[in-house]
Formats: structure tokens, C-alpha cells, sequence
């Protein structure tokens, strides 16, 4: 063992759960845990009890970088007016049916 | 000893160990070291409480008398309770309840897989089921011994005395009796001696891992399959019967 961690200084992780083959993982929330093996049998007690999913990633907190809310503005306001970024422009004939 | 006698006995084994530790693994709720742990202590207990559901339905249904697997949680008494005597023992600490979980799991984990060819359809079904619910348990409690054992020096005297206390009571599990001896020739139930060299290495493995030893041989406390119960059932039914017994009529 690495270190011997008591409950109060667990790290936090995040987790995600993908509910089925094919699709993305979601976010659905955290768990404190001492190491990645605890933390995923802690994410799959926690969070898939009702048959939430089929797979689970879970990742230390610490390791991930959010924007801050500050900079919404200047992050995401940009895309707002820029219509020519979306595919709509196209004209698919109707015999094409998954595209 | 008839089949049907046998068959009997046997399914109220099953569920009364599923029944008595689900309801033991029930008391952690809201007083676990964690909620993580809360959690999973309580799945666990749900797990067990839904296999004692098949069990001592299916118990009441051989029994031929109209008792439904409720009447038969409920309504005995010590005596006719027929769960080893490993699983009512009082919780203890933390790590007493891991060491009990995982000696436990073993043990049941090999028991189902032999199981699921039984040649009776009812216990081969639950068992098909219940062998992934215990590998999880088996998972669960395999890693606490080891983050026990190999942890700090109060975990790892916790996890020592824990599992030293539970050690007596693991040879009633692979006990043979008249019941066994009935059911193991007609192919429905495993033959419990054979399951107990593999489990002794499974042990031996996983507190290798733990950097734990098995604990000194003893000799072995038994007698839950008779009937013959430590002071604690006797506490665990109080509570658990008051409802039914003290409200008869009660549904909900």
C-alpha cells in the first residue's frame, strides 16, 4: 500500500457512467475513496444501483481542469451568431435515411 | 430421512444464512465509516435478503404445509432456525465484519458454482443468479481485507482479531450430516467437504496479499444446523419478528 489514507483524507473522484454500448459517459457525480480499485467498486455501489449503466470511469478530481465562469463570455459567447458552423445547410435527398 | 424432509432442511440452510447475515449486514445502515460504505454494506444486505426470498419460498413450497417464505422468516423460533452459526454473530467492529463477510463469500462463491448444476431446477436457478451477486461480495471484502491487513498498525490488529474470532466457526461450513449425505447422492446439493481445500487456498491467497497469516487451527464451534444457537439469534429474531408477531394482520 502506498499510504494508509483514514476516511477524512480519501481524495474525491469523479465519476461517469455510460448506460450503454455506443454511447458517451456521463457525469453523475462523486465519491471519496483511498485508491482507483476502491473507487470504482465505491462508483458502482453508489451509482448503479438502479441499472444506471454498463461501464464506469472514474477519475481523481484534482486531474481535471474546468473553465472558469468568469471567462463564459469570452469562451462561449463567440459561437452564438456564427449560424455557418452547423450542418443545416445541406439538402439530403429522402432516400437517404441514416446520416 | 426422506427427499422431501431433506429438501426441506437444506433450502431453510440456504436461506436462513442468506436471511440472518442480510439482516446482521442491515444493522451498518447509517452507521457505516463512510457513506460509500454505507452503501455498499446495505447492497450487500439486499443482495442477501433477495436470495433468502427464493430460498424459503421455495422451502415453504417443499414443505407442502402453506408457509410462504414470510411465515417462515418470521414465525420461528431459535430452535428451528437452521443458518451457521458464523453469521449471527454480532457485527463487531469494521473489520470484524469484513473478515466475516470474506470468509463468508469464499466459501459461498465456490458453494453456488457447485450449485448451479444441482438437479434440482430451483436451487440451480438461484444459484445461476447468486454466484455473480457473491462474486462481488467476495470482490468487496477481498480488497477491505487486504486495505485492512496491509494498512495501519490499528487496522491490521482490528482485521487479525476479527478474522481470529470468525476462524471457529469456518469448519461448520463444510460439515457433512444426514441431510447432506441425502441430498449429495441425489445430485442436488455439493458435496461440502470437497469445497473446503480450495477455499483454504483462496484464503491463504488473499491474506498472503494482505500480509496477514491464517489464524491457528482450533477446533471448530458448530451446531447452528440443528438448531443449537448462540445467545445472539435469539436477540437478532426479537427484532426482527416484533412487527409480524406483535401485528399479525399487518400488510403493507
Amino acid at each position: 500500500m502506498a499510504q494508509a489514507l483514514a476516511p477524512r483524507d480519501w481524495p474525491l473522484w469523479e465519476v461517469f457512467v455510460r448506460s450503454r454500448g455506443g454511447l458517451s459517459h456521463k457525469h453523475v457525480g462523486s465519491v471519496h475513496a483511498a485508491d482507483p480499485d476502491m473507487a470504482v467498486e465505491a462508483a458502482r455501489d453508489v451509482y448503479t444501483r438502479r441499472m444506471e449503466g454498463v461501464s464506469l470511469w472514474v477519475v481523481p478530481s484534482g486531474a481535471i481542469t474546468a473553465s472558469d465562469p468568469a471567462d463564459a463570455g469570452e469562451l462561449f459567447e463567440p459561437a452564438e451568431d456564427k449560424v455557418y458552423r452547423h450542418p443545416t445547410f445541406y439538402s439530403i435527398p429522402d432516400t437517404i435515411k441514416h446520416i | 430421512m426422506d427427499r422431501r424432509e431433506a429438501l426441506f432442511r437444506y433450502a431453510l440452510r440456504l436461506g436462513d444464512d442468506s436471511m440472518v447475515l442480510g439482516q446482521r449486514l442491515g444493522e451498518w445502515s447509517g452507521e457505516a465509516p463512510s457513506l460509500e460504505l454505507d452503501l455498499a454494506l446495505s447492497n450487500l444486505a439486499l443482495d442477501l435478503i433477495g436470495q433468502a426470498t427464493h430460498f424459503l419460498g421455495y422451502a415453504g413450497e417443499v414443505e407442502g404445509k402453506g408457509r410462504t417464505g414470510d411465515t417462515l422468516a418470521f414465525h420461528r423460533d431459535v430452535l428451528d432456525y437452521a443458518n451457521c452459526l458464523l453469521v449471527e454473530q454480532p457485527n463487531g467492529d469494521f473489520a470484524r465484519t469484513i473478515a466475516r463477510q470474506f470468509l463468508f463469500s469464499l466459501w459461498r462463491k465456490g458453494y453456488f458454482e457447485a450449485l448451479r448444476g444441482s438437479s434440482d431446477t430451483c436451487f440451480a436457478g438461484v444459484a445461476k443468479k447468486a454466484v455473480k451477486e457473491t462474486a462481488y461480495h467476495l470482490r468487496l471484502s477481498s480488497e477491505w481485507m487486504v486495505r485492512l491487513g496491509d494498512g495501519t498498525a490499528e487496522s491490521r490488529q482490528r482485521v487479525t482479531e476479527g478474522l481470529d474470532w470468525c476462524w471457529r466457526f469456518v469448519d461448520e461450513l463444510f460439515e457433512v450430516d444426514e441431510v447432506t449425505r441425502v441430498l449429495v447422492a441425489e445430485g442436488v446439493a455439493p458435496d461440502p467437504a470437497a469445497l473446503r481445500a480450495p477455499f483454504d487456498v483462496e484464503v491463504d491467497a488473499v491474506l498472503a496479499h494482505a500480509t496477514l497469516v491464517r489464524p491457528a487451527a482450533r477446533r471448530g464451534v458448530s451446531g447452528g444446523r440443528s438448531g443449537h444457537h448462540s445467545e445472539h439469534l435469539g436477540h437478532l429474531l426479537a427484532e426482527m419478528q416484533f412487527l409480524p408477531r406483535a401485528y399479525p394482520d399487518a400488510e403493507w
